[in-house]
């Protein structure tokens, strides 16, 4: 049983942590809350220059061509900090769509500057608040033409080039295909849109007839899609984690520095077992995360159950201890100057950004009503 | 990241595997976890002896005691590995647990050498089996405050009181006991620990009826019973510092819960209509079913880190209380939806009529005591909160109080 992280990704992630720690502190991430900048750029360009972009990237196309578990460390330390960077879009959306599906002509295209940060790329799906399936999606891609309007996109202001959802005509779930989309050029419009947080920049992109190219074949986008998410499910779930650890931290720290009724906080039952319950959903998601993390490195076949129970659990688990810390800090943790609103904050926008619990709840089951357990 | 055996590992579960296969019965995958045993309780501890007698004439009974004892001299991931194993074949259980887990422990931390030869080797195999006389009707989790007496008399101690919920009592032959001996001094300071026989005149066993309606435990009433003090385990006063052995043990004893779980209920989903179709199909089965899926998944990779941690030679410490605090609520929560999706036939406890046999009713009913038994939903709580994360202890308004003087304890008598 070797059911842990080796010496050198635990290695990776102090690197990762250390630099963090130094650059990334909450009144790094209040710059970004305050300002109109879609991400840090001293951040972002810091985390690049250390080759975190382009850890999982195969080295023919630019990467340092690690693994898995790598990015799974790294994902868990910028998740801790909820560093203002657009990491998820452009690693574990854009550039494991391409991985998985592009031609090596389209990766000789992207990959490279996305491995280096010097481009940012992202993933285009979701079309306002209904969830996006072959039902609902409405952007077309036509004669190698793409138009619609997408909504919201994770780094859209600031990204380079996309990977869209969008119809092709096909019936039924072949309906979808994926599309890569050069951002800059005529037929594409963006504006930046407001969300929970304002820490991670989204934007509404609507292309009118702009040039695009299929990736992988046309009618297999939406199966596509679901295992780009399956594995970004994982790497998010690791950030979420980190949060969790976090929020937990800060809550524990603060309820050992307040006073009230000539007491400590946290040595009131009302405070301890509520910090007691982070702590174990914690240790759960933690777990169903590096059980994620195995199968994805090993590329298993379970991934679909694995992600979806390791992002369930990690979801969960940072939800309560996001609000759980506003409240253990009582009335501070309603101010704008105190740091539990950035957990609060950005493990709504993780819970959402791959699509809702029921949504991954309905996906594992419909995982477990394929195999034969019962 | 694997979840592969080191080659003596592989070895080790190689061999545990062939001994099971040419012992036992393999368990039938396709039966799901029936109902309460058929079987009177006096059959059971039957074929439960049988049973314990082969498993340690083959050394398996208690892998990491020393071979003197009757052990294997074995490592901790040993013993889950054979544990892992066992759990595939059919074999009986639920008799020796708290002897081999707890009390037998006890003793070979703290009797003489003369006392563990006499007494451990006849406890592995199945020959005696032993009590934990630990809790009181007025002593549960704060068990320190326990008020059943000791005087020593001559060579003898003369014990007076009332145990309670003592698991087994009725079929034990040996018990481990805490007693008071001085009421004088704070309740942790006046403590005296001993063994005794079950059938040593003056104690008198009463069943206690459940919920279930079975009787798992039992009062047992003390009157002027003899104690030789040579059965004594530590010194006198000393009884806390004994009795934490004992407790740190049932925390590594205490599983994580069997019985139904999330694989019987999406068996159960899956044969049941509900008014709109397959309850399968239910968006709120869904989500509960995947809930406790996850969960389940999550107590199975945190006991993973921890054999991760276990064959690197580290120690588990008390994080090992997450198992507890997760399942209890699970088994209860999970077998009430399970019944929930019976409709009004749900309330049926009914061999049967019930799906399983009543499996879902009969845990129901049965967690509601495993969330207390063994250190509480609370306790537990405390224990991560102080232990793990370091937060200050419960206020103790009872800490430098003599016993007699405390409200509600002492005073009373
Ligand atoms: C939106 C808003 C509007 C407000 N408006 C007003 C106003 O108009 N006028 C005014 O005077 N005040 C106002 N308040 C202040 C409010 O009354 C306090 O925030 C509240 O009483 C909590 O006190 P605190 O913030 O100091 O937190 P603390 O008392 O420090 O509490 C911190 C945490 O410890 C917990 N805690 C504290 N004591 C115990 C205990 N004994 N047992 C268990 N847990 C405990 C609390 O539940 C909380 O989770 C407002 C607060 C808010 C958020
Ligand atoms: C099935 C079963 C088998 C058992 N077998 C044995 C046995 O073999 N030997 C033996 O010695 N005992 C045995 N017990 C007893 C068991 O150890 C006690 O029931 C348990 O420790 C709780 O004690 P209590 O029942 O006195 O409840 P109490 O301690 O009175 O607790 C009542 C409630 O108060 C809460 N509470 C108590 N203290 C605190 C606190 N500090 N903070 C917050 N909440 C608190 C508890 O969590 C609980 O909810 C068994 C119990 C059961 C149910």
């Amino acid at each position: 049983m070797n059911f842990d992280f080796s010496d050198d990704q635990k290695m990776l992630k102090d690197q990762a942590r250390k630099f963090l720690e130094d650059k990334c502190s909450y009144d790094d991430v209040r710059t970004i809350l305050e300002s109109d900048d879609s991400h840090h750029d001293g951040v972002w360009n810091g985390l690049c220059e250390l080759g975190f972009a382009g850890a999982a990237i195969p080295e023919e196309f630019g990467g340092l061509g690690l693994g898995a578990l790598e990015l799974c460390v790294i994902a868990e330390e910028l998740g801790r900090a909820a560093a203002p960077v657009p990491f998820s879009s452009s690693i574990y959306m854009f550039a494991e769509a391409m991985k998985l599906a592009a031609s090596d002509d389209q990766k000789s295209a992207w990959l490279p500057q996305i491995a280096s940060g010097e481009i940012i790329g992202t993933l285009a799906s979701a079309e306002g608040t209904q969830a996006p399936s072959p039902r609902t999606v409405k952007a077309t891609f036509k004669g190698g033409k793409l138009s619609g309007r997408k909504l919201p996109v994770p780094d859209g202001e600031t990204a380079s080039v996309a990977v869209v959802l969008a119809n092709t005509g096909g019936s039924g779930e072949q309906a979808l295909s994926l599309v890569l989309v050069d951002l800059n050029q005529d037929g594409v419009t963006r504006s930046a849109v407001d969300t929970v947080d304002p820490t991670r920049g989204h934007a509404e992109i609507n292309f009118d007839n702009a040039e695009a190219s299929l990736i992988g074949d046309e009618g297999d986008g939406w199966a596509l899609l679901k295992r780009v998410e399956a594995g970004a499910a994982v790497l998010v779930a690791f950030e979420q984690v980190g949060g969790t650890q976090a929020a937990l931290d800060m809550a524990k720290d603060y309820s050992l520095d307040r006073y009230a009724f000539g007491r400590q906080i946290g040595s009131y039952q009302a405070i301890k077992h509520r910090l007691a319950d982070m702590y174990v959903k914690l240790e759960l998601a933690r777990s169903n995360a590096y059980y994620g993390a195995m199968i994805l490195s090993e590329g298993g076949a379970e991934l679909e159950l694995a992600a979806a129970s390791a992002r369930i659990s990690a979801t969960e688990a940072y939800r309560f201890a996001a609000q759980e810390c506003i409240q253990v800090h009582g009335g501070i943790g309603f101010t704008w100057e105190a740091n539990p609103q950035f957990h609060y904050r950005r493990s709504k926008l993780l819970a959402l950004s791959l699509g809702s619990a029921s949504r991954w709840k309905d996906r594992l089951v419909a995982e477990l009503e394929k195999s034969n357990v019962a | 990241m694997d979840f592969n055996d080191t080659p003596e590992e592989a070895k080790f579960r190689a061999e545990v595997r062939e001994w099971l296969s040419a012992n036992a019965k393999p368990k039938d995958p396709s039966k799901v976890k029936a109902g309460v045993s058929t079987k009177s309780e006096a059959e059971r501890l039957e074929r439960a002896k049988e049973w314990q007698a082969k498993k340690a004439a083959a050394g398996y009974a208690a892998i990491t005691w020393p071979t003197e004892y009757g052990g294997l001299g074995g490592t901790p991931i040993q013993s889950v590995i054979y544990s892992q194993e066992e759990s595939k074949f059919d074999v009986p259980g639920g008799f020796f647990e708290i002897g081999l887990g707890m009390c037998i422990p006890t003793m070979m931390k703290w009797a003489t050498k003369e006392q563990c030869d006499r007494y451990v080797k006849p406890a592995l195999y199945g020959e005696e089996i032993w009590c934990q006389l630990f809790s009181e009707p007025a002593a549960g989790s704060d068990v320190a405050g326990l008020r059943t007496k000791c005087e020593k008399d001559g060579d003898e101690w003369v014990i007076n009181g009332q145990k309670v919920w003592t698991s087994g009592a009725h079929f034990c032959d040996y018990g481990i006991i805490v007693t008071r001996s001085d009421p004088t001094v704070p309740k942790h300071k006046g403590l005296t620990f001993f063994f005794l026989d079950m059938k040593t005149p003056g104690i008198e066993i009463r069943p206690i009826k459940q919920i279930s309606g079975g009787s798992g435990f039992n009062e047992v009433f003390f009157n002027d019973v003899r104690v030789p003090d040579a059965q004594r385990l530590g010194d006198v006063g000393e009884g806390w510092k004994v009795s934490l052995t004992t407790l740190m043990n049932e925390r590594l004893a205490i599983g994580q819960g069997s019985g139904v779980d999330y694989e019987e209920l999406l068996k159960l989903a899956r044969e049941t209509e509900l008014e709109n179709g397959p309850a399968i199909k239910d968006s709120n089965v869904r989500e509960k079913l995947a809930d406790w899926y996850v969960q389940s998944q999550g107590l199975k990779y945190t006991k993973f880190r921890t054999l991760t941690a276990l064959s690197k030679g580290q120690v588990p410490g008390p994080e090992s209380s997450i198992g507890k605090i997760v399942s209890g609520p699970k088994m209860q929560d999970l077998a009430s939806f399970a019944m929930d999706i019976q409709g009004q036939g749900g309330v049926m406890h009914d061999v049967e009529e019930s799906p399983m046999a009543g499996a879902f009713q009969n845990q129901w009913i049965g967690a509601a005591g495993y969330r207390i038994a063994g250190g509480t939903d609370e306790i537990l709580r405390n224990i991560v909160s102080e232990q793990v994360l370091g937060l200050p202890q419960d206020i103790r308004v009872d800490k430098n109080v003599p016993f007699n003087e405390l409200p509600g304890a002492g005073s009373k008598k």
